[in-house]
């Protein structure tokens, strides 16, 4: 506890956790995002979100190693993830669309595991990040200090969120894509091919989290196995900002960045990960408690 | 009393399985955690096959009895039996508490939301225990030295889990013909309409969890000292071989059923066993292929294919009886 009377006394630490937690936050939001689409469109909570992420990730750090640089490797990993989308969707999810839940989520458990082993059995077991070499901006007389290459990824997280918007909005996928949330049914009959919007969605969603992936690998860190954590944020921030409110999700995620910032320094680096799975099962709970008064469930 | 073919069964599998340590000596560890996974596929069917919550983080529950039970061993300073059946017995209380205490809580939820809720759960049980140094932290706790030969250590613990998963399977045959198991089922069918009814909803769905928790917890402390070494991630909260395979087991052999659950885990251990002979290295890859390849291709398990099938050779004739007696009146 000594660190949470250091917080306290020092109240630059403060600042330096939230805006920590707000730029790693924009990263699990754009990952959020991307379940949520599956989720709302095909009702399939994709568990392997956090591998798809990781592939994203492995993809522009070795490119980065053949020498191109992020800029140019992350659209090359979102359109090599879009493929990946549509192949997995070909192969697997379609069909396990409209099917028991359970089947949905122990499939793409299963698909988790499959990449998770085959990333391990492929690239080595170990931690791997892109070095930039980009200095730091300090601000407040040095006690805050923001690596220029999280700020970056925060721009990027933007821009790529306003682009997806526009794109939802704007275009015929992504009205067709946003028909099919609405009512599947009707849109097959007004000529809708709902099956290509599934899979569309579900490459749409392997190409955002390719993009984070890369984000994640410039600014912190990559590992077959971390993957799993990833899911769990992204659910997380689906739950409570609920299906297809941007700005809920976007709060939500910098919410659960600062969350998780503060709870490492507080708890210590060792109980992160643990504070962050004990605070799904929390949110749950609080949730069916608040649902119940009103003899509701969560389903 | 009249003695069926499930008797007959039964009685056979006993005889081949009292007989296993002399018949495959070399196989011993082998052969304990088949008894391991018949026990997992039994528990998670209780919640999974016969109530419909799918937990995805029973393996929650194992984790805390390998850790109670190597907790105790360390810190009772009794001899090694009395230190193990005592940290058995810990291990199970401990289970059946936290089964009491989130049970209520946690099967509140339903669907999806119950499914990875669980998950969580396993998730940071297992997180927790890498973090907290009382418990060794990451690096995990050793287990006492077995005072005997390795043969005997082999077999005791091949008998331990024997016995294990007999009580489990005896006490859930049992269980599934009383009303205890007609209200875990209505739960199933329909939970609002079985609370409509006057069942007690959530009485029932805790104290289902809390016989699967009890006998995981009972599982955790000889599986602990039989494995050898404690670790948080790849032995007592293992989410991502475990806890994945204690669900897809039963489904395998066929959910909501009592023999479903032992015939996937036996098939599922053997071919795993397979796997780590023939392809090593590959085996984790083959591991998830084959969970995918399970889920979309044979989702109704054994047991419901072959109910499927039956049903449709009774339909089939029904139908020729039909046709039959039709084209009789009409001649």
């Amino acid at each position: 506890m000594d660190n949470l009377t250091l917080l306290f006394n020092v109240p630059a630490l403060n600042v330096q956790l939230l805006v920590n937690g707000i730029l790693v936050g924009a990263i699990f939001g754009l990952v959020a995002y991307g379940m949520a689409l599956v989720w709302g469109v095909m009702n399939i909570i994709n568990v392997a979100q956090g591998e798809l992420v990781m592939l994203g990730g492995y993809i522009v750090y070795f490119l980065f190693e053949a020498g191109v640089t992020p800029i140019i490797g992350i659209p090359i990993a979102v359109v090599v993830m879009y493929g990946v989308g549509i192949l997995l969707y070909r192969l697997v999810l379609f069909r396990v669309v409209g099917k028991d839940f359970f089947l949905s989520i122990l499939a793409t458990f299963g698909l988790s595991i499959l990449i998770q082993q085959l990333t391990n059995q492929i690239f080595g077991a170990d931690v791997q990040t892109i070095s930039y070499g980009l200095g730091s901006w300090f601000f407040l007389d040095g006690t805050v200090s923001v690596s220029s290459i999280k700020a970056i990824a925060f721009v990027a997280v933007l821009v790529l969120g306003a682009a997806l918007v526009v794109f939802m909005r704007r275009s015929r996928l992504g009205q067709a894509i946003r028909a099919t949330t609405q009512n599947p049914r009707a849109a097959r009959i007004l000529g809708i091919d709902t099956e290509r919007v599934y899979a569309s969605t579900f490459a749409l969603n392997a190409a955002i989290c390719g993009a984070a992936g890369g984000l994640v690998a410039m600014t912190y860190i990559i590992q077959p196995y971390a993957g799993l954590i990833y899911t769990i944020r992204a659910f997380m921030i689906v739950i409570v900002a609920g299906l297809g409110n941007l700005v809920a999700v976007v709060i939500s995620a910098f919410g659960l960045g600062i969350a998780e910032n503060y709870a490492g320094f507080v708890l210590g680096a060792e109980y992160q990960t643990a504070f962050i799975y004990s605070l799904l099962v929390a949110i749950l709970i609080c949730r069916s408690l608040w649902l119940r008064r009103s003899r509701q469930y969560l389903s | 009393m009249n003695i069926t073919r499930e008797h007959l069964v039964i009685a056979a599998v006993g005889v081949v399985s009292l007989a296993a340590p002399w018949l495959f000596p070399n196989y011993l560890a082998t052969l304990a955690l088949l008894w391991l996974m018949v026990l997992f596929a039994l528990t998670w069917d209780v919640n999974g096959g016969q109530m419909g919550y799918n937990s995805f983080g029973n393996i929650f529950f194992f984790g805390l009895g390998v850790y109670a039970c190597a907790v105790v061993q360390r810190d009772s300073g009794l001899g090694y039996f009395p230190a193990l059946f005592l940290g058995m017995g810990c291990g199970g209380l401990v289970a059946l508490v936290a089964a009491l205490l989130l049970g209520p809580f946690m099967l509140g939820l339903r669907g999806h939301y119950f499914a990875i809720g669980t998950l969580a759960l396993g998730l940071a049980g297992g997180e927790i225990a890498a973090g907290w140094d009382f418990v060794g932290a990451a690096s995990g706790m050793d287990v006492p030295i077995f005072p005997g030969s390795i043969d005997f250590r082999g077999r005791f613990y091949y008998y331990v889990l024997l016995a294990l998963a007999t009580i489990t399977f005896f006490t859930l045959r049992w269980l599934y013909t009383t009303r205890f198991g007609l209200a875990i089922n209505a739960i199933r069918d329909n939970e609002d309409k079985a609370e409509a009814m006057g069942l007690r909803t959530t009485v029932y769905k805790t104290a289902a969890w809390c016989i699967a928790a009890v006998y995981l917890g009972l599982a955790g402390g000889p599986v602990g000292n039989l494995v050898g070494i404690i670790t948080p991630h790849d032995l007592a909260f293992a989410a991502a071989t475990y806890g994945v395979w204690m669900v897809l087991m039963p489904m395998l052999g066929g959910r909501g059923t009592i023999w479903g659950p032992v015939i996937g885990a036996v098939i599922f251990h053997l071919t795993q066993e397979f796997f780590w002979i023939y392809l090593l290295g590959w085996q984790r890859v083959a591991m998830g292929l084959l969970i995918v390849v399970i889920v979309v291709f044979f989702p109704q398990g054994i047991l419901g294919w072959i109910q499927e099938r039956r049903r449709q050779k009774a339909y089939n004739a029904a139908q020729t009886a039909t046709a039959n007696n039709s084209a009789g009146d009409t001649s």
